[in-house]
């Protein structure tokens, strides 16, 4: 059975490049799969997460942008597959707190992953801080 | 303020639109013209649940758009009219002389169209139809986001999709 938990889905190389930095901390190249929307139509971006999910067995879609394609297209899905999680506005520690939580079943996985997510954006100086 | 672009992009509401244009537009609204979406709750909810809380969109289907576009265009905000296929620009452009410039977003491969940019892909009768816009005194270009040339419509129906 594959090891593939969820798709990593945005636009440009951004799966790709996710992935990529998914690895170089993990090690781990099997829990994710990318699909990249880049000049494919809304009818193509749906197929093809389709065929991933199909294919993989994957429960869940994290997407980079709530108005991007691939967001449109994973709520499409969704609507047939309510057992599906969407995340939108995906960074690297949402992916990597899911990488290494998979004891409990991806839905608590994934909702322990957008908490981790959001609170890893901070900012610091800029002129607030001067 | 009023409409500041009239464009075709068969992905309608997306990253390319919502930011990629949005942010340097400034834009306030969207108007979103297609039938099959001016008719389905859920296709708007769909759309809504993209674009951020202070920019408002507006579904309607061609007849609508048309009898509302004058509103749209005395708006004090900046906005973007949208519809998903260069037909229903042309049924729009039909009902009202207000639309000069159609902006060509992204049109992309399904059997029977030839690529003409990376972006473009297009028909023997959806060239015709937009010969036929520029033919009445419409400019015609192709360009996805703004940092990008306008690609006038000769060049890009000579285009081999480089």
């Amino acid at each position: 059975m594959s090891s593939v938990r969820a798709l990593v889905a945005g636009h440009g190389t951004f799966a790709a490049g996710m992935l990529s930095a998914v690895e170089q901390i993990t090690g781990r190249t099997d829990l994710f799969l990318g699909v990249t929307n880049h000049d494919l139509s809304a009818a193509d971006v749906e197929a093809l997460m389709r065929e991933r999910l199909d294919s993989s067995g994957a429960t869940v879609i994290f997407t980079d942008l709530p108005a991007g394609s691939c967001t449109m297209a994973a709520r499409r899905i969704q609507r047939e597959r309510p057992d599906l999680a969407v995340v939108t506005g995906v960074n690297l520690a949402t992916l990597l707190d899911f990488a290494f939580h998979d004891d409990a079943g991806d839905v608590h996985a994934v909702e322990h992953a957008a908490d981790k997510g959001r609170a890893s954006l901070v900012v610091t100086g800029g002129p607030r801080g001067a | 303020m009023a409409l500041e672009l009239y464009r075709i992009d068969d992905r309608l509401i997306h990253g390319q639109v919502v930011v990629g244009w949005g942010q340097p537009l400034d834009l306030g609204f969207i108007v979103l013209v297609d039938d099959e979406v001016a008719s389905s709750d859920w296709e708007q909810e769909l759309y809504r649940m993209g674009v951020p809380p202070d920019m408002d969109v507006y579904f309607d289907g061609v007849e609508a758009a048309a009898t509302n576009l004058e509103r749209y265009q005395d708006d004090d905000r900046r906005g973007l009219l949208l519809t998903g296929d260069i037909d229903t620009m042309t049924r729009l452009v039909d009902s009202s002389d207000a639309i000069r410039r159609v902006n060509v977003g992204g049109i992309h491969h399904r059997p029977g169209r030839t690529q003409r940019l990376r972006y473009v892909f297009l028909s023997p009768s959806e060239e015709e139809q937009l010969r036929a816009l520029a033919g009445r005194n419409i400019e015609v270009t192709a360009q996805d986001v703004p940092a990008a040339r306008p690609v006038p419509l000769d060049e890009l129906l000579a285009g081999n999709g480089s």
